[in-house]
Order: structure tokens, then C-alpha cells, then sequence
């Protein structure tokens, strides 16, 4: 009795999400004119090109134009890591086992020859974050996933809680400072013409964007290592 | 030529995901659900590759179909495996 | 043309949201626990993809200034919906991390992860 009301209700769902989404035709240019007024989207892409000299458009706007959307986000990861760690809380003398029974050799060879390699990876995909596709949130969670293997295969690997708190603060500290420099140097909040801008396509160039998507890059690695690291030692009984 | 190709696989990949979906929810071993979750995941980025975003391609390769995935597999191995456990405390009979 | 269009309209949106239902679907009626966040995980895929293809532009191309094509503004696709899912991908993850956490916690003290057999009320 209780399916057929809620199939009942998910029709009617269905029916009016459906019917608003007919408005807005499939592909359809909705860019319009670039001299307009109140024209979003082409300003940020025609201002990315001249101001800014970053090749990735995407990237300016998640840093630069709207930044401050960017540190509430690091700000809602740094906070799930401390709630997990408050709730899976287990004193220092309960630590038991992780593994059932050793992983096999094929495991423990390819994961100390893998791991380097991703890490480089991830490092360089967060590090070109404004030329190419990628950035720091990519980054972090490639390097992540870097130290899952090597969690996975050997029984006595450790990440130390320590200098994952400080990698994580000092990132953080990083990107909050050179906000207020911004701030300091009378323009606005992360501001982005305190550096020198560079030209397109090179390595240095973008101002301060490059420095915060490291900083960025850093800081959710360190979290999402930090939130796997207090998962997989949680034990059953 | 190519955009018949193009359609062609446009089509195939949305009713993998519906199909998926339906799948994830029906099975009663959490762990053949939890797989096919990564698998919506990983046809996604596919799918968000032919919309020309990569950006939105490469995050959610990274974060949705490893991390998502074994957050999952630690939580099944704690608790239990198949949805219809009843060796509960409470129980009614 | 205009068919080919069409089709690709229909299978783009409808399977956006045939995600969002379904996930609604086991959210409302599921019994066990982890059976209801898988529900949210899926909801949170159906989401983000209407969001990407709301803006897809025909012939459009990623929104990058490559060394090649420095004059095409006219012709990338809308950048600003790709900025948003970004960010919610990962608040999704985050969100998914902490209700796991809670399911542990829970099992660890009621020995059941049913929602139809934690009579008690107190923790």
C-alpha cells in the first residue's frame, strides 16, 4: 500500500521536472550577445583571455571569480574529516590488526613500484592546473588514491596524524593569506594583480592562481588521506 | 557518418545507466549493489567527456569511482553483507 | 537532423532524470541503511549530469584556450554550470564519508543496520 502512494508521488515528480525541462531546449546557444550587459558567461570568457592571461577558463572562474565558493568547500572537507574522526574516535591502546591475513607478493611489488609513479601524476596534474584540464581537487584525490594502495597492501604501513595536520594547516593558512594580501593592498578580497601576470600558455603566468590551486591541491590530499587512513582502521568487534 | 556514431552511443550509454541504477537497487547482495554504483559512476565520466566537459570528467573519474567505492566496501565489511540480516537485538517474534 | 536532436535530447534528459527518481525512489521505500545512501549517491549523479548538459551548446567545444584556437570564444560551451558541479561532486563525497561513519556507529551498538528493528530510542 505504502509503494503505491510514493510511485504515485515520483510520477508526479516526474511529470513536472519533465514539463520545466522542455523550456530549455537541448544545445540550444543560450550564450547570446557578448556586448551585452548582464552577460555572465561571456564576460568571464572574454575577461579570462585579456586580464587574467590563464588558458583554462574553468579554472579562473573556480579561483578567481568565484574563490570564495572555493574556501567554503575546503572548509566543509576540513570539517567531515574532524567529524569522522570524532565519531570512529578509538583510544591508543585498542589499535588491532587491519589485514586478515597477509596480502599476497604480486600486491606488496606492484604497489612500492606503482606508488611514486601516481603521486608524480598527481602532483603534475595539480601543478598545470591553468594550462590544462585538472587542478587541484583532481590532484588531491589522484594522490589519495596513491596511498589507498599502499594502505591496502602491507600491514604495517602508517601515515603519520601529525604531518598530515600540518600539511593541511599550512595550506590552508596559504590560500586565507593571500586572500588578505589582496585585501591589504587595496583592491578586494582575493584580488588576483598583486603578481605579475605573465603571458598565455607558459608555466607562470595567472597571478596568484597558480599558488592557490597548490595550496588547494595539498590540503585535500592530505584530507582525503586522512579520512581513508581512519576508515580502514575501524574494527568490527 | 559520424554523427550517427555518435548518437549511437549517446543512446547505449543512457540506458546503461538506467539499467545500472535499476540493478543497484533491486540486488539484495550489498556488495553487487555497491559495484554497480561505481559503475554509473564510471559511465558518467564518459558521458560527461561527450559534453565537452573535462574538467567535471576528470573529477568525478577520481573521487566517484575509487574512493566512493572502497568508503563503501569498509562500511559492508563492519557491518553486514546482505540486506536481509536478522540477527538483530530487537527482534519481534 | 532535427531527429537526430531529438533523440539525443531525450536520452540525454531522461536518463538525468530516471537517475533522480530512482534514487528517490530507494530513499522513500529501502529498509536497510546502506541500501538508503546508495539511494543518495545516485540521486547526486542524476543531478550533476542535468546540470552539465543544461549547458551544452551544439558544434561547442571545452571551454580552454589551447595554443591553436585562441580566437574562438564565440564557439566554446557555457563554462559556469561545469564550475558549480565540480564543487558539488566533492561536497557530495564528503556528505556520503560521514553518513558511512554513522552507520558504523550505529551497528556497533544495536547490532543491526534495519531501520525496522532499532525500536530504542536512546543512544
Amino acid at each position: 500500500m505504502k509503494k503505491i502512494f510514493v510511485i504515485l508521488l515520483l510520477a508526479v515528480i516526474g511529470y513536472y521536472v519533465t514539463s520545466a525541462f522542455q523550456l530549455i531546449p537541448f544545445g540550444e546557444n543560450r550564450i547570446g550577445d557578448p556586448t551585452e550587459e548582464n552577460n555572465v558567461a561571456a564576460y568571464y570568457m572574454n575577461n579570462t583571455k585579456e586580464k587574467s592571461q590563464v588558458a583554462n577558463v574553468v579554472t579562473a572562474i573556480v579561483v578567481n571569480y568565484r574563490g570564495f565558493d572555493t574556501l567554503g568547500e575546503v572548509t566543509v572537507l576540513f570539517l567531515a574529516t574532524t567529524g569522522l574522526g570524532s565519531i570512529l574516535y578509538r583510544r591508543k591502546e585498542e589499535e588491532e590488526e587491519r589485514l586478515n591475513k597477509p596480502s599476497s607478493s604480486l600486491l606488496q611489488t606492484g604497489s612500492k613500484l606503482l606508488f611514486p609513479l601516481v603521486v608524480l601524476l598527481g602532483i603534475y596534474v595539480f601543478i598545470h592546473g591553468h594550462l590544462t584540464p585538472g587542478g587541484g581537487f583532481q590532484g588531491g584525490a589522484i594522490i589519495a588514491t596513491g596511498f589507498l594502495l599502499m594502505l591496502i597492501a602491507y600491514q604495517k604501513y602508517h601515515v603519520g596524524h601529525s604531518m598530515l595536520n600540518w600539511v593541511e594547516s599550512l595550506a590552508g593558512i596559504t590560500f586565507v593569506t593571500i586572500g588578505l594580501w589582496g585585501l591589504l593592498t587595496g583592491g578586494t578580497f582575493l584580488e588576483n594583480s598583486f603578481l605579475p601576470m605573465g603571458t598565455l600558455n607558459s608555466l607562470i603566468s595567472g597571478g596568484a592562481i597558480p599558488i592557490i590551486y597548490i595550496a588547494v591541491g595539498f590540503k585535500v590530499a592530505a584530507e582525503l588521506t586522512g579520512v581513508l587512513d581512519i576508515l580502514l582502521n575501524t574494527k568490527e568487534k | 557518418m559520424m554523427i550517427y556514431i555518435y548518437t549511437g552511443a549517446i543512446v547505449v550509454l543512457a540506458f546503461l545507466l538506467v539499467f545500472s541504477a535499476l540493478y543497484a537497487i533491486k540486488q539484495k547482495d550489498l556488495l553487487y549493489a555497491v559495484i554497480a554504483t561505481g559503475v554509473i559512476s564510471l559511465i558518467l565520466s564518459v558521458v560527461f567527456l561527450m559534453l565537452q566537459a573535462p574538467d567535471v570528467a576528470l573529477t568525478e573519474a577520481a573521487i566517484g569511482i575509487a574512493l566512493t567505492t572502497i568508503a563503501f566496501v569498509i562500511t559492508i565489511r563492519n557491518t553486514s553483507r546482505y540486506e536481509n540480516d536478522n540477527t538483530g537485538i530487537n527482534q519481534t517474534k | 537532423m532535427q531527429m537526430i536532436q531529438q533523440i539525443i535530447s531525450v536520452s540525454v534528459y531522461g536518463s538525468a532524470i530516471a537517475l533522480l527518481l530512482i534514487g528517490l525512489y530507494a530513499v522513500l521505500t529501502k529498509k536497510h541503511l546502506i541500501k538508503i545512501v546508495i539511494g543518495l549517491s545516485i540521486v547526486d549523479a542524476g543531478l550533476h549530469l542535468l546540470f552539465v548538459a543544461v549547458g551544452y551548446i551544439n558544434n561547442g567545444t571545452a571551454p580552454i584556450f589551447s595554443p591553436g584556437n585562441e580566437n574562438r570564444v564565440l564557439q566554446m560551451v557555457d563554462p559556469v554550470p561545469q564550475a558549480l558541479v565540480l564543487t558539488a561532486i566533492v561536497i557530495g563525497f564528503a556528505t556520503t564519508a560521514v553518513a558511512l561513519s554513522l552507520i558504523i556507529r550505529l551497528y556497533k551498538h544495536h547490532k543491526t543496520a534495519r531501520i525496522d528493528e532499532i525500536k530504542t530510542l536512546k543512544w
